[in-house]
């Protein structure tokens, strides 16, 4: 069943990558319009209007017991059935989609079933969203910009003497490790001979969003790039993201479990804290992964004052 | 104020030693953030954080030494970051209020 409509051979890498590894549950709809089995086809045709789609899958509880499409309905009002309850007209065999294959499954099931949406259930068996061809076409246009984001940072910069940038891979709850990214960045910036306070300031950035990829993401990687008038560091994480930015970035917030926090992290003061250390400061997150650049201003010329 | 004077002042258990270098004042946390947050150059980081990420935070701020308290193992790998990173490690019985308070007093 799991054949793509491209060659896993020639296709670029990324793609082929990319298609095993975002899951179907990074895609699919979880906001779920359903009806029960006793339900009239004519109410169903109704919800199919009022909320613009063509499948709606008939539940009992979380359980599914089959899903009625267009052609279900065009059907029952061809025969007059329209006023018959939804359980005695829905399609029982289905083709279903479990939340934690990968996308790849859904992409060759589009193909080969031709079907408009499938059910996605967990491993409880339990309906937990539907994904359609267009939610596939947009998880994979997020992933396909954020990929694009990523290399057009790694294009070399235009042979300004003194620029540079390195990328370093973070994993996660890998704390043996942790810190040494950072530690490298700050050992390439010693080595320009910015202002010791300066390369404090950023390495304090750099250590607080490289433990945060640590304990919160799936990995990802940091970045530290130098130009004439500022240095960047930029993170950029797999997911699952911050469900809540805002709440993110206040003192005191924390998500972290309690192993983590007993090694003295966890205590909300990360984001903050890059925050209050940066010139400019950006995040951006989704489930697909979070991206957070800080950034410092060079002095210009010999003005040595900043601090 | 020589970090050889602290440690025979407060006598310190020597876990991993440096070079003398000068320190000028303390910092007392057991919150990494808080310390990469507040912590100033020259100080020594008082904590019962015994771990390799304690190394790194104390790189990252400019802190020369680390004094572990209430006689806390050493986790595997620390010795190791605090050589590489020059940064000296000390062990003690008090806990953290009695040697912020002695150290306090030293450097008055």
């Amino acid at each position: 069943m799991n054949t793509l409509p491209i060659s896993t051979d020639d296709s670029p890498a990324f793609l082929t990558e990319l298609v095993y590894r975002l899951k179907i549950k990074d895609a699919m709809t979880t906001e779920l319009i359903t009806a029960g089995r006793d339900d009239p086809l004519r109410h169903i045709q109704q919800l199919m209007k009022q909320h613009k789609i063509t499948g709606v899958p008939i539940v009992e509880g979380a359980r599914l017991l089959g899903i009625l499409s267009m052609d279900d309905i065009i059907r029952a009002l061809d025969e007059g059935t329209i006023n018959e309850p939804a359980g005695e007209h829905m399609t029982r065999q289905m083709i279903l989609l479990e939340d934690d294959m990968p996308l790849s499954f859904g992409i060759s099931s589009m193909d080969k079933y031709r079907f408009g949406r499938f059910p996605v259930l967990n491993k409880e068996k339990q309906l937990v969203g539907i994904i359609t061809s267009r939610d596939i076409l947009i998880a994979l246009l997020v992933e396909f910009n954020r990929e694009a984001e990523r290399r057009e940072e790694d294009v070399p910069e235009k042979a300004t003497e003194g620029s540079f940038r390195r990328e370093y891979t973070v994993r996660k709850f890998d704390f043996e490790q942790a810190g040494k990214p950072t530690g490298e960045i700050k050992k390439k910036l010693k080595e320009t001979g910015l202002h010791p306070k300066l390369i404090r300031r950023i390495a304090v950035a750099s250590y607080e969003i490289e433990m945060n990829q640590v304990v919160h993401s799936e990995g990802g990687t940091l970045a530290v790039r130098l130009t004439p008038d500022q240095v960047e560091i930029i993170a950029i994480d797999n997911g699952p993201g911050i469900p809540d930015v805002e709440q993110a970035l206040e003192e005191g917030y924390s998500t972290a479990n309690e192993w983590v926090r007993s090694l003295g992290f966890g205590a909300g003061m990360g984001l903050p804290n890059a925050r209050r250390v940066s010139d400019d400061f950006e995040i951006s997150s989704g489930t697909h992964g979070t991206s957070v650049r800080c950034r410092f201003k060079l002095p210009k010329g010999d003005d040595d004052a900043n601090q | 104020m020589q970090i050889s004077d602290v440690q025979s002042a407060l006598e310190l258990e020597i876990i991993s030693g440096t070079p003398e270098t000068t320190i000028s004042g303390g910092y007392t946390s057991d919150l990494l953030s808080d310390v990469m947050a507040h912590a100033e150059e020259g100080d020594v980081l008082i904590t019962i954080q015994a771990h390799n990420n304690t190394v790194a935070v104390a790189s990252h701020v400019e802190s020369p030494a680390i004094i572990i308290c209430n006689d806390r193992p050493i986790a595997e790998g620390m010795i190791e970051a605090a050589q590489e990173h020059d940064i000296a490690i000390f062990r003690t019985s008090l806990n953290q209020f009695e040697v912020s308070g002695r150290l306090h007093a030293l450097l008055e």
